[in-house]
């Protein structure tokens, strides 16, 4: 076989399996919206829920998941950048260090109902906050570290090794080069991490299904000990425990649950590019 | 208006004296490495290094890759503990104190250092200069400017950027950004300059203009020059050592180092005999 040949058969194999990744995607969408479009309306989105959820809106469930994702960033953005420059900045490589990169990976890799139960049991039951917005921001940030302390670490070191000797052999001391030569220009990085992981965690299940998440509310939560509405959760069961519930509220109550992930991934892209332009090396 | 930019950087900076001359009695001497050993894991990159280095001259060091020119020179300002596996033994004295007596971050101050590529970071250009000062506590805007300024014509690139100080630095060309980290180098007052080996990514003009103002700067500062260019240290430096293989091998005034070396190698290698 000539090798042009074989570079065209080579070149097509890789470009169907790119086009084969993108595909899910498009469908995904595809079917979301054309169902569920239609039931989009301002109303859908404002209102509480009625006739045992199968008229109004899912509007207690939009709010109850913004304040589970802003609640859990709060603990787990400051903590996982934190541990990053940690490990990435000052940590030698020695056995503590080792083992500690292990559990990371390893926390990376639990499953998201383990993270539920685990939730329970420490939140809920030990710690006393009961099922709460607490209880469940608190389970989704442990579930989120690993994913933020690698894209931390990860922005961290992109930061070229120069930059830190030219602060250092000004006479600056290690903290103040962290602070002023090395962070400055890992945040694109850190925050795209930050963003891409609370998406991940607002179409979460399992780790809110036994720490935050109410069937049904008829008023939304007065503080973070309250109990509330969430959307993976609210999806869920209309999906499977209320009968005789129109195809065009399910769809349309995904069609709010992508948009809302698709809305962040976007910023996340967004924030990225502007602050790579003005920082760039 | 045309102003002597060296006239003009001494007289602003007179204020603020570089070095506690007024305080002790100046010495020839400004650096005095005795029986310096340094490794790098099991590697031995000097091998008993004894030399001193005068006030404000320029010495310079040449030698091939690997000779410890490098692992010397960031000896001078302790960035080689930066490494891992480093170890050290022998010693190093500033104006007659052993350096690792001081605190790192003060002797840091008092030792800058330019690196082989121009590393300026992706701020402005004003803010590059800035950075040390701010870093070091000066708040006032005014002061602050005033150092930014004296410091970029104390390397000779105010004329070239002082219509565009708030500019990225990173989109300078390659000869002023290591300009630029000269100026930046200046703007902390150090009273020893490190070069490490700054032209060698520049073009000629370029670097003729870097050596200009090394031969300027050696009136208020002490400077060293590590070099693969044995031109170069024939040009500008005062006293020439040559490094093989972590051992010193000659130190001398560069005429002589040049023109009569004592030892074979040393001939060989500036006859460009082994690289």
């Amino acid at each position: 076989m000539k090798t042009t040949t074989k570079q065209k058969i080579a070149f097509s194999i890789l470009f169907l399996c790119t086009i084969i990744v993108v595909l899910p995607v498009v469908c995904i969408f595809w079917i979301i919206i054309k169902n569920g479009y239609k039931g989009i309306t301002w109303q859908f989105i404002t209102a509480m829920p009625t006739e045992g959820m199968r008229q109004g809106g899912v509007y207690p469930a939009i709010v109850g998941t913004l304040y589970l994702v802003c609640l859990s960033i709060v603990f787990s953005l400051p903590m996982g950048v934190m541990a990053a420059v940690y490990l990435n900045e000052y940590a030698k490589d020695n056995l503590l260090t080792r083992l500690i990169r292990l559990a990371i990976v390893n926390l990376a890799g639990v499953s998201s109902v383990v993270y539920g139960l685990f939730g329970l049991a420490l939140f809920v039951t030990f710690m006393k906050f009961g099922v709460s917005i607490l209880s469940g921001a608190l389970t989704l940030a442990i579930m989120n570290l690993p994913v933020i302390i690698t894209a931390s670490r990860e922005a961290l070191a992109s930061v070229p090794y120069s930059f830190r000797e030219v602060s250092l052999s000004l006479g600056l001391s290690r903290w103040q080069t962290i602070r002023h030569s090395v962070l400055p220009f890992a945040i694109p990085g850190i925050l795209t991490g930050a963003i891409l992981s609370l998406a991940r965690a607002a179409g979460e299940t399992a780790p809110i299904l036994f720490t935050v998440a109410a069937f049904y509310l008829p008023h939304l939560p007065k503080s973070i000990f309250d109990q509330a509405m969430v959307l993976p959760y609210h999806l869920y069961i209309i999906s499977t425990q209320i009968p005789n519930i129109s195809r065009e509220t399910r769809y349309a109550t995904a069609f709010v649950l992508v948009g809302i992930v698709f809305t962040m991934n976007i910023f996340a892209v967004i924030i990225r590019s502007r602050l790579r332009k003005k920082k760039k090396w | 208006m045309v102003i002597n930019p060296i006239s003009n950087f001494q007289r602003q900076t007179s204020n603020f004296p570089a070095s506690p001359a007024g305080s002790q009695p100046p010495t020839a001497t400004k650096i005095a490495v005795k029986q310096l050993n340094l490794w790098f894991g099991k590697v031995l990159a000097l091998k008993n290094l004894n030399l001193e280095i005068l006030r404000n001259e320029i010495l310079g060091v040449i030698g091939p890759a690997s000779s410890g020119k490098t692992s010397f020179l960031r000896q001078l300002n302790r960035l080689n503990e930066l490494e891992a596996g480093f170890r050290m033994n022998g010693e190093v004295t500033l104006d007659g104190t052993h350096i690792r007596q001081v605190k790192v971050e003060a002797l840091r101050k008092r030792v800058g250092m330019i690196f082989a590529l121009p590393q300026v970071l992706p701020i402005s250009i004003y803010d590059n200069v800035a950075y040390g000062p701010r870093m070091h506590g000066v708040k006032s805007k005014s002061e602050i400017d005033g150092i930014v300024e004296d410091s970029l014509k104390a390397s000779f690139i105010w004329d070239e950027v002082k219509d565009r100080l708030k500019e990225l630095a990173t989109k300078l060309s390659g000869g002023q950004q290591q300009r630029l980290c000269i100026s930046r180098t200046l703007a902390v007052k150090p009273e020893v300059m490190l070069f490490d080996e700054p032209c060698s990514g520049l073009d000629p003009i370029s670097t003729a203009k870097v050596e200009e103002s090394m031969l300027k700067l050696k009136e208020k500062y002490t400077i060293v020059l590590v070099t693969n260019n044995t031109k170069q240290a024939a040009r500008v430096s005062d006293r020439t050592a040559f490094f093989l293989m972590g051992e010193l091998i000659e130190i001398d005034k560069t005429h002589k180092v040049f023109t009569a070396p004592k030892d074979k190698r040393t001939e060989a290698y500036i006859q460009g005999k082994f690289g």
